[in-house]
């Protein structure tokens, strides 16, 4: 009888094998969903997840597509080492789109080069903002910033829906919830040619490595995975359990700021209604298969990119509803906490006594 | 306000209340038992579809309820496995579940998003429902309206009265002792998780079945989440579980009656929509702020993994 007996140290072999473990168990299973779907699982799998990485321009949409997520799943690590848990960057994400929106509307036709700076550092300030008000209820009032920050993520969309059917509607945009699209000076320049690739993604690498230095190099760092590790250490050791909350709820909420910007001066180049398009709950995945360090999760945002685009092809070439993604981000992450379980223990085949 | 207008206010609110109170029940049975399942939207969702689904091929709502009820179980389960058998992480495996049964409730529900159902009749209580004022309110109205009531009482007794209930409650409060004197944790703390699941699934059925006879993704809107709140706000307490979700049902259709109104007030309807999201925040705030309030009430273990032979 197979049966789990506790390791006596956190195995770190295991630690590396289980996201690879999970990625191996999701492709089976999602030849099996294909399967149960009545497609072909070869045709799927070759649909699904080859299809769309096989030119120059898949490769940069997947760039593209990874951006948002690593920037806002970076963001989030940062906060949940230190327990801290910010579930709502769908919203500090929105916030950060409708903040760069309001400066690129307000200096309309502007063609000054800081323009596009200007954006950004508003982007970041949108979503630092937004991430501030749970910040703020936890550390005053001791209120729960899982449901806090989850709760703004609905007024955020709320909020950008007014934005768009209301103040902000484009006069001549034939009743669509949209602004105007933004002028040239307003708009990530494309960093590949012939690609929709923008200067979001240098600027999101940029960003993981200081999260990583940050993470790994500094004090304030140091005293946030401590508290994260060993609550009881970091609170005899009097680091501030309050300032920790605030860095991880300020630096997750400019980080999925900068992702919402970069989404409406970048491909969208305009705010619509549908401007969240979950990134920031798929960045909770991200941040977590990513083991909440900058590597993982840039390899996590890359996969969960792929699974996007994937679901797109899907619905495209075998009919499926593009939902599908969803589905596999999903099984990603249950496979993933499943096989986690071998970090700290290990299987053993025990004879049942006769 | 004439006559008319109180009561199907009052109606509105406690249709509005009642898959809150059904959904903080069960995740209130679940924290009783020391495990916290942030899943609750994404087994709604699935309870939602899964009863609009069946409902729509069977035409019958009792058998969508049941298959709602089913889906519930089966979301709760899975999330059992992870966090009771394999040990992982608490809150994250209830975020992936909401995230998960949001996106798969998505997914099955394509199909069925251009589809309405036949609205279920409400069923009229004799004599009390010719009360003047609340009668037509609250006793010529939905199944499940009455199921929440009996639900509350159940608990209500269960808790505080039954010997299974101080099990429950001994096992999220201190799930050592209770395994010392050999009460199967492990096993309890699963039947609490399927409870919190099939109570899930039936508030979701009641949404597309009952509430807005169609499926539209998008249709839970954040009320799993609210009704997470509720038991915080409730402190761990089934008479203000139903307190809390009429308040909430209220400050919904309030904002309903204001839009529909046809008043001609300065303010985006969006806005106003903006509401009961507000007050979920501004009631956790309240009820916080004192810290010992919150410590005194929840359970001891709750989010703790518990591995009886460790």
């Amino acid at each position: 009888m197979l049966e789990l007996e506790a390791r006596a140290e956190p195995s770190r072999l295991m630690s590396f094998l289980s996201p690879l473990l999970a990625v191996v168990l999701m492709l089976a299973g999602g030849m099996l969903v294909f399967a149960a779907l009545g497609k072909d699982p070869v045709e799927g799998f070759r649909i699904f997840f080859l299809n769309p990485v096989k030119d120059l321009y898949g490769l940069s949409e997947l760039l593209l597509k990874a951006t948002p997520l690593m920037l806002c799943a970076i963001g989030l690590a940062i906060g949940f080492r230190a327990n801290v848990w910010n579930i709502g960057a769908e919203g500090q994400f929105m916030l950060g789109a409708v903040a760069a929106t309001g400066v690129a509307l307000h200096f309309e036709g502007s063609e000054s080069a800081l323009l596009l700076p200007a954006m950004i550092v508003a982007g970041a300030a949108g979503g630092a903002a937004w991430a501030s008000i749970p910040a703020l209820l936890r550390t005053r009032f001791n209120a729960n910033e899982i449901l806090v920050s989850l709760m703004l993520v609905y007024v955020a969309q709320l909020l950008v829906s007014w934005l768009v059917f209301g103040p902000w509607k484009d006069p001549d945009g034939f009743n669509f919830p949209q602004t105007k699209m933004f002028g040239d000076a307003a708009l990530m320049p494309v960093v590949l040619e012939d690609t929709r690739l923008h200067l979001g993604f240098p600027i999101a690498l940029a960003v993981l490595v200081a999260g990583y230095a940050f993470m790994n190099r500094s004090y304030a760092g140091f005293r946030m995975r401590v508290a994260g590790e060993a609550p009881d250490a970091a609170r005899y050791a009097g680091f501030s359990a309050h300032r920790m909350i605030w860095i991880g709820l300020l630096l997750g909420g400019a980080a999925a700021g900068l992702a919402g910007m970069g989404e409406v001066a970048g491909p969208m180049g305009q705010l619509t209604d549908k401007v969240g398009s979950g990134y920031g709950f798929a960045a909770i995945i991200v941040a977590f298969v990513g083991r909440l360090n900058a590597f993982g999760i840039l390899l996590a945002s890359l996969l969960m990119a792929l699974l996007y685009i994937g679901g797109e092809q899907a619905q495209q070439y075998l009919n499926l509803p593009s939902a599908i993604s969803m589905v596999f981000q999903g099984m990603l992450l249950f496979f993933l906490l499943g096989s986690d379980v071998f970090i700290n223990y290990r299987l053993r085949l025990r004879r049942r006594a006769a | 306000m004439d006559a008319s207008l109180f009561t199907s206010m009052l109606f509105a609110t406690v249709v509005a209340g009642t898959p809150l109170i059904i959904v903080a029940l069960g995740l209130l049975v679940n924290e009783k038992a020391g495990v916290l399942n942030l899943g609750a939207e994404g087994m709604m969702a699935m309870g939602a579809v899964a009863a609009f689904a069946v409902t729509h091929h069977s035409g019958n709502p009792w058998l969508g309820v049941l298959a709602g009820m089913g889906a519930g179980m089966a979301m709760a389960l899975l999330f059992g496995v992870l966090t009771l058998t394999l040990m992982a992480n608490q809150v994250a495996s209830g975020l992936a579940l909401a995230i998960f049964g949001v996106g798969l409730a998505a997914f099955v529900g394509k199909p069925y998003e251009a589809v309405a159902l036949q609205a279920v009749p409400p069923i009229r209580i004799p004599f009390i429902a010719d009360l003047p004022l609340i009668g037509e309110a609250l006793y010529n109205q939905q199944a499940l309206v009455y199921f929440s009531w009996a639900l509350f009482w159940s608990l209500l007794w269960f808790l505080h009265r039954s010997r299974a209930g101080l099990v429950l409650r001994a096992v999220g409060e201190a799930p050592s002792s209770a395994h010392a004197i050999g009460y199967p944790v492990i096993r309890i703390r699963y039947l609490a998780v399927l409870f919190g699941g099939a109570m899930a699934g039936i508030g979701g059925a009641f949404l597309s079945v009952f509430y807005t006879p169609m499926w539209a993704e998008g249709l839970v809107a954040g009320r799993g989440w609210i009704a997470l709140a509720l038991v915080v706000f409730a402190t761990w307490r089934p008479l203000r579980v139903m307190v809390g979700a009429y308040l909430f049902g209220g400050v919904m259709i309030t904002q309903l009656f204001i839009q529909g109104s046809g008043l001609q007030i300065d303010f985006p309807s969006q806005l106003l929509s903006s509401l009961p999201y507000w007050a979920t925040i501004v009631v956790l705030v309240a009820i916080s702020r004192n810290a010992n309030t919150i410590r005194l009430n929840s359970p001891v273990s709750l989010g703790k993994p518990y591995r009886p032979d460790a």
